[in-house]
Formats: C-alpha cells, sequence, structure tokens
C-alpha cells in the first residue's frame, strides 16, 4: 500500500482512518488505551472524594469557600466547544477538505489555550490563598486530579498543533488519518472527563 | 532484504537487538532479562532461607533482611515471572493467530525496553543507599516511614516498567482482535492465545490504578504531597485498596497464560483434542471478570467491616467454580489420550496437584474468619508461592523446553530436563508445603530470625533444604541449556512431532517474515487437521505469495526509555540536590522530543518482494 496516494474528494473512502491496518489498529489500540484512562481517572476521582475536605485540625479550606462556578462554568464552555470545534475539523476529513480541518484544529487549540489560561489563573489563585499541594491530603487530590486533567489538555493541546504543523504541507493522506482521528478521540476524552470533574468537584463542591 | 542469514559481528548484533521490532527478537530479548532478574531473585531467596534455616541467625541483619524479602518479591512479580510469560507471548501468540507480526512492532520495543530500565533502576538500590523494605506491597504508612531511598527506586522502578506493561497489554489486545488469520474464529483460538488476550485485558484496567497508587507514593516522598498522611487528613487505606485493586488482576494476569500453556502441552503430549475448549475459553473470561471483584479479600483485617468481608468473601470462593473446571478438563484431556512424557508434559503432570493445593488453602483464605487466623503468617507464604511457583513458575519451565525449539530450532536435552523437574518439584514440596505448618504453628511472615525455643527449628531447616533442591534444578537448567546453545543441532519442522496448533505449522528456523503465505485456519488444532487429511505442504493457504510489509527498525524506543530512565534519577533526588530538577526535565525532554521525532518522521516499512520470497526456502 503506498501510504502517500494523493486522494480526491471523490476516491477519498469514507472511513479514511480505518483503511490500512495501521489505521485499523492505532483506531483499536486508541479506544483500548482510552478504557485504561478511565479507570485511571477514576481511581483519582475516588481518592478525592475519600480525602475531599480532609486536612490538618483547624484547616478552613473546604470545597464551598474556595471554589467560584462562574469562572469554572467559563471554563467549561470553552472546552465543551472545543469539543464541537473538533468534530467540525473530523467532518472536513471525512470530506476531504484539508483546509477546513486545519481552520478549525487551530480554533480547537485556541479555545484549549484559553482553557488551559483558566486553569492556570485558578490554580495561582488557591495557592495564593494558601491552598498549596502540601497544604492538606484535600488539597494534595484536589491538585492532582484537576492537575491531571490539566496535562492531558497540554498534551492534548502539543499533539494537535504537532499534526497540523507536520502535515501543514503534505495533505491528507491514508498514513496521517488515522492520527487526526485519534488526536480527536483523545481530545472528547479530555471533555469526558471534565464533565465528571465540573460534576463531581465543583458542582457538588458548592451545590451538594 | 530477502534474508539476514548473513555471519554479523558483536557490534551488528547488538545493534540489530537494541532496535529490533521483530516479536521473534523481542521475545529472546523478554526471555533473557527476564531470566537474569529470575536469577537475581533466586539469589535473594536463597539468602533468606539462609538466614532462616536456623535460630537466632545473623547472617544477615534485620534491616537487610527486610531489603531483601521486598526485592526477591518485587523481583520476582514483575521483572521475572511477567516478563518472562511476555516473552512467550511475543514468541508464540503471533505465530498461533498466523499474524506478520504484532500490531504495534515500535510500542513493543518500547515496551521492553522500559520494562527493562524500570527493572534495572529499582536494582540500582543496592548500590546507592540501600533497596526498598517495605514488602513487595510497600503499605503505606510503613512505607512513609521509611528512611533513604529505598522506597523511592520501587515507586519510581515500578512505574517505568509497569508502562512498559501497560504497552504490551494494549498490544496484544489489538493484534488478537486486529491480526488473525483467514479462517481463526475467536472460537478456534489456541488457549494461550485466548489466555494472553484476558491477561492483557487484565493489564490494561489492573495497571492504571497502580499508576496511580505509586503517583501519590511518588508526590508523597518525593514533592509534598498527603495522600497517606492521616495528620495531614490522608488515609493511608487509599494505597492498600489501589494496589490490590492492581495486586488481585495481577495474580491472574500471570497464572491464566501459566493455564494457556499448560493447556497447550496437554492437548499437545496426549495427542488428543483439548477437553472442553469451549468451557475452558468460559473458565478464562470469568477467572478475568472475577478477578476484579476480589481485592479486598488481601484486607480482611483491615477492619471494612462484615458485610465487606462477607461480599468479598463469597465472589473469592467463586472463582473456585472455573478453575475447577480447568482442572477437570485438563484431567479428562489426559483421559484415554496417547501420552508421552516429555519434559513439558512432566510439568503440566506436576503443576496439576500442586496448584490444586495451592488453591484449596486459597479457599480456605477466602472464609474470612479463618482468615483473621492465617493472616501474616507463614501459612499465606506456603499459599501463594504454591500458586505462583506451582502455577506460574512450573509453567514457565514447562515452556522453556516446550518452545526452546520454536526460538531457537535447537531443542534442550530431554534427560537433563527431567533432572531439573525431579529437582525442582521436590524442592518446591520441600520447601513450602512445611510453611504452612510453620504458619499455623504461629511464625509471622517477614521475621528475620526466630528463637530456639519456639519449636520451629526442623521445619525451618528442611524448608532451607528444599530451597537448595530447587536452586540444583534451575543450575541444571542452566547447564542445559549451555550445552544446547554450543552443540547448536537444527531440529528441523514440526519439533515435537504432534504440534496441532499453527505455530508448529511455521518452517523452522522461523523465517523473519513469519509465514510466507497467510495459512488459512480450517478448525481447532488447525495444523492437525491437515496432517490427518496428510497435507504434504503442511498448511492450506489463504492467498498466494505477494509481497510483504514490514516495519524498519528503530533506536527510538530505547532513547525514549533512556530519557524516562534519567528523568527518574532528577525526581528521586528532588528536594536534596540542586540538579534535581534540571535532570528531571532533560530526562522528560528526551522522551517527549523522541516521542515528537517518531511522530514527524515518514516511517512508512520496507517490502519484500515476491520474487526474494520465491527464493528464499525458510531460514533466517
Amino acid at each position: 500500500m503506498d501510504f502517500n496516494k494523493k486522494y480526491t474528494p471523490q476516491t477519498w473512502p469514507d472511513h479514511p482512518e480505518q483503511v490500512t491496518l495501521e489505521g485499523k489498529n492505532k483506531f483499536l489500540g486508541f479506544w483500548l488505551f482510552l478504557g485504561g484512562e478511565t479507570v485511571l481517572f477514576a481511581s483519582l476521582f475516588a481518592t478525592y472524594l475519600a480525602l475531599k475536605n480532609k486536612g490538618p485540625s483547624g484547616m478552613t479550606f473546604s470545597t464551598e469557600t474556595l471554589f467560584e462556578l462562574p469562572l469554572v462554568f467559563v471554563m467549561t464552555m470553552l472546552l465543551l466547544t472545543s469539543s464541537l470545534t473538533s468534530v467540525y475539523a473530523m467532518y472536513h476529513m471525512k470530506n476531504h477538505n484539508f483546509r477546513g480541518m486545519q481552520t478549525w484544529l487551530a480554533i480547537t487549540v485556541l479555545l484549549g489555550l484559553a482553557f488551559l489560561g483558566l486553569e492556570i489563573y485558578e490554580f495561582n489563585h488557591y495557592v495564593h490563598l494558601g491552598f498549596t499541594y502540601g497544604q492538606s491530603a484535600f488539597s494534595s487530590s484536589f491538585f492532582t486530579l484537576v492537575g491531571t486533567h490539566g496535562l492531558h489538555v497540554v498534551i492534548g493541546l502539543g499533539w494537535i498543533i504537532l499534526l497540523m504543523l507536520r502535515n501543514a504541507k503534505r495533505g491528507f493522506s491514508l498514513y496521517n488519518a488515522p492520527k487526526y482521528y485519534t488526536a480527536s478521540l483523545y481530545w472528547h476524552f479530555i471533555d469526558v472527563v471534565w464533565v465528571f470533574i465540573f460534576t463531581v468537584v465543583y458542582l457538588m463542591g458548592v451545590v451538594g | 532484504m530477502s534474508s539476514i542469514a548473513k555471519k554479523k559481528g558483536f557490534g551488528a548484533t547488538l545493534w540489530d537487538y537494541l532496535t529490533t521490532v521483530d516479536h521473534k527478537k523481542i521475545a529472546i530479548l523478554y526471555l533473557a532479562a527476564g531470566s537474569l532478574f529470575f536469577v537475581i531473585g533466586g539469589i535473594e531467596a536463597m539468602l533468606i532461607r539462609i538466614q532462616l534455616a536456623q535460630p537466632d541467625n545473623d547472617f544477615v541483619s534485620a534491616g537487610l533482611f527486610n531489603e531483601i524479602i521486598t526485592m526477591h518479591g518485587t523481583t520476582m512479580i514483575f521483572l521475572a515471572a511477567m516478563p518472562i510469560l511476555f516473552g512467550f507471548m511475543n514468541a508464540v501468540m503471533p505465530l498461533q493467530i498466523g499474524a506478520r507480526d504484532v500490531a504495534f512492532p515500535f510500542l513493543n520495543a518500547l515496551g521492553f525496553w522500559l520494562f527493562l530500565f524500570g527493572g534495572i533502576f529499582l536494582n540500582l538500590s543496592w548500590f546507592m543507599g540501600g533497596a526498598p523494605d517495605a514488602g513487595w506491597t510497600s503499605y503505606a504508612s510503613l512505607s512513609l516511614a521509611s528512611p533513604g531511598h529505598g522506597i523511592d527506586f520501587y515507586a519510581l522502578g515500578l512505574q517505568i516498567s509497569g508502562a512498559g506493561t501497560y504497552i504490551g497489554g494494549i498490544n496484544f489486545l489489538v493484534t488478537i482482535i486486529n491480526m488473525r488469520a483467514p479462517g481463526m474464529t475467536y472460537m478456534r483460538m489456541p488457549l494461550f492465545t485466548w489466555t494472553t488476550f484476558v491477561a492483557s485485558a487484565l493489564i490494561l484496567f489492573a495497571f492504571p490504578p497502580l499508576t496511580i497508587g505509586l503517583f501519590f507514593l511518588i508526590f508523597d516522598r518525593m514533592f509534598g504531597g498527603n495522600f497517606f498522611d492521616h495528620t495531614m487528613g490522608g488515609n493511608t487505606i487509599i494505597w492498600e485498596h489501589l494496589f490490590w485493586i492492581f495486586g488481585h488482576p495481577e495474580v491472574y494476569i500471570l497464572i491464566l497464560p501459566a493455564f494457556g500453556i499448560f493447556s497447550e502441552i496437554f492437548a499437545l503430549f496426549s495427542r488428543k483434542r483439548l477437553f472442553g475448549y469451549s468451557s475452558m475459553v468460559f473458565a478464562t473470561v470469568l477467572i478475568g471478570f472475577l478477578g476484579f471483584m476480589v481485592w479486598a479479600h488481601h484486607m480482611f483485617t483491615v477492619g471494612l467491616g462484615p458485610t465487606a468481608n462477607a461480599i468479598f468473601a463469597v465472589a473469592t470462593m467463586a472463582i473456585a467454580v472455573p478453575t475447577g473446571m480447568k482442572i477437570f478438563n485438563w484431567l479428562l484431556t489426559i483421559w484415554g489420550g496417547s501420552i508421552k512424557v516429555t519434559t513439558p508434559m512432566l510439568y503440566a503432570l506436576g503443576f496439576i496437584p500442586s496448584f490444586v493445593a495451592g488453591g484449596v488453602t486459597g479457599i480456605m483464605q477466602a472464609a474470612a474468619p479463618l482468615d483473621y487466623q492465617l493472616h501474616d503468617s507463614y501459612f499465606i507464604v506456603a499459599h501463594f508461592h504454591y500458586v505462583i511457583v506451582g502455577g506460574v513458575v512450573l509453567a514457565i519451565l514447562a515452556a522453556v523446553h516446550l518452545y526452546w525449539p520454536l526460538m531457537f530450532n535447537q531443542m534442550l536435552n530431554e534427560t537433563l530436563g527431567k533432572w531439573t523437574f525431579w529437582f525442582f518439584f521436590i524442592g518446591f514440596h520441600c520447601t513450602f508445603f512445611i510453611q504452612h505448618f510453620l504458619g499455623l504453628m504461629g511464625m509471622p511472615r517477614r521475621v528475620f530470625t526466630f528463637g530456639a525455643n519456639q519449636g520451629w527449628d526442623t521445619f525451618n531447616l528442611i524448608s532451607s533444604a528444599g530451597a537448595a533442591l530447587m536452586a540444583i534444578g534451575v543450575i541444571i537448567l542452566v547447564i542445559n541449556i549451555i550445552i544446547t546453545v554450543v552443540k547448536n543441532v537444527p531440529v528441523g519442522n514440526d519439533p515435537w512431532e504432534d504440534g496441532r496448533t499453527l505455530e508448529w505449522a511455521i518452517p523452522q528456523p522461523v523465517p523473519f517474515y513469519n509465514f510466507k503465505q497467510t495459512p488459512l485456519v480450517r478448525g481447532l488444532d488447525t495444523f492437525w487437521i491437515e496432517k490427518q487429511e496428510g497435507n504434504k505442504e503442511g498448511m492450506t493457504y489463504a492467498e498466494p505469495v505477494s509481497d510483504i510489509h514490514m516495519p524498519n527498525n528503530s533506536f527510538i524506543p530505547f532513547v525514549m526509555t533512556i530519557g524516562l530512565f534519567i528523568a527518574a534519577f532528577g525526581a528521586l533526588y528532588n528536594g536534596e540536590k540542586d540538579w534535581a530538577i534540571p535532570v528531571l526535565v532533560l530526562g522528560l525532554a528526551i522522551t517527549l522530543g523522541s516521542m515528537a521525532v517518531r511522530s514527524i518522521k515518514d516511517d512508512h516499512g520496507f517490502h519484500i518482494h515476491k520474487e526474494d520470497l520465491m527464493n528464499d526456502e525458510g531460514g533466517k
């Protein structure tokens, strides 16, 4: 199979990410990887729930006093929208519109960066209040759960940027289509995890 | 590129192995590295038994004894048993399903190097201020209090090698799902492939909790976290849960491939179809599923309450049902078979009573009230050595003899093989059977010595004598391997003469591209079917000879691993040395940078052309 064969919108297959054996393997392997990632985050969530509001005696920090929903709501909207824009990117990939895909991915990256900026601001704010990583079991478990998600955002952004730069001149091929597809899967996964963080950490922390 | 038969110098061979992505060579690497760690772990076991051979012994100090038992357990589970099994999975499974290679050859190499350097990192602790000393379970309140860097080596080393295992698990799953030869339906897959499949699924879901637990330990010890420190609101039981949510499936990750190996052996040397194939598959999947439901039976005495203990006790006992099905199926496979008692078969026959004994004591401990009596005693030590040595290690030794001709085109000496078996088998029972009684007499596990007036002298001496017999068995095996390699007599095709499954249909020595034409699988034991029908060509093929696409070798997996290896030193000395954080960043930069290089570079592999294939009469 010639991986760099050029396609036109007419000859481009319906599921370009799963035409080659390599693509099929990547597709399945990545889904399985996300299964493992789910267990990874489940462990972090369980630990957070066990250690929520637990600290040295006399600790004044609690979820009610610490979290502010408006900021987190904006972050949630940014990330949810970025998930939508990455769907548009995949839509253009299926239609063999390379420029359209790159544009929507660029918008995805910008939204992701905005989310990341707000998260850094949020963490910085907590640290200034004295809620540092080592302040309590609560702070350790909070920063580890949300920070692991943040690290995933960083990796996802790096991945998508690298893909866009690498293929900017190459255009579509059956070699890079599975790579784009798995990157967008990863981005969706990050979004799904955030929905759980928003619910379990922030909403249940302030309202529950 | 039609053949790699040319004699190569040492440097070229070394470079070949450092960059290889061929599953057969990676299998050899896994086997070699795993065996090295097996010998290290074995020496540690001998030191333990020398120390305990007589009362009030001062052969090693109490502190050193703790380090030895910790490293013995950790090395044997993570660095010996699992990698050696991975070696056999790599060597055999792709051939069993008629695949060109595994799904991700590059990741296969990466998984190996991560395991190896994680293991090296862990063992460097001996030379860099002391080994971990909180037991292989490393319970958090104990491990947080451990001075020095021992536990740090444990957490970081296992993190690296665990990543390798995780990658390997995903790789095997995708290989089995996507790359089976035409006709190889799920219910025609050989049992070793099935058990590899289920064990890989267990790896996929069991290793992330360990990763998280180890990260918590790393953060608590090196980066100021407070997960386990109760004065800061932490909870030490979280470690126990995370460790055992991983740790219990881990024992099935070890034992299921062992079951697979024995299933192959029983059918092969009884010259009979495996009895109850579909129930074997069902039992394998059920054991894998139940394996996740029982972790708290390691924690009966923690105080989770009678309801939790009762649920986990019942779930644990339920596992005996599918395991029992397997035992009866093996017995019925032998029944009426035309049995050849070769060395692998001898191990398989010895496995059944040994493993059943270990299973029965397991059921005893599943009864939570009784477990309060047995907990942390030598009864537990006896139990898990009966299942791990009596199951996994016997399977590994059997597989070394069984698959040696497939991997190296040579046959290990059968007479020496049988000597190995008898020394090892008798030594094993001698060592561990008596430990049940030591446990019932009250001897706690992990004690570095005992008093002369406690009445444990004789039994401990017998146990130590048995360990010496096992060591003799292993030494005979090493001699056997040396003799075989030096003689280097090629064995030819179908070396055991009664091969049933696809891996025995391939010409010897195995070509680097595996089957020249993808075979057509016409049933369970497909090679046996062809032989029964008098097929002289070996197999029915699914395609004409055509170009074969192969992946390129790559040095990047090695570089990625080195990056993490360097980063681990940075993490280890965080807060203690000025260079710690720069080294951590440098290491991670090497790893991430090589990942980027891998992504950016075009790597399409190469093709072996049809004409070259036609001229190539097997051979390496």
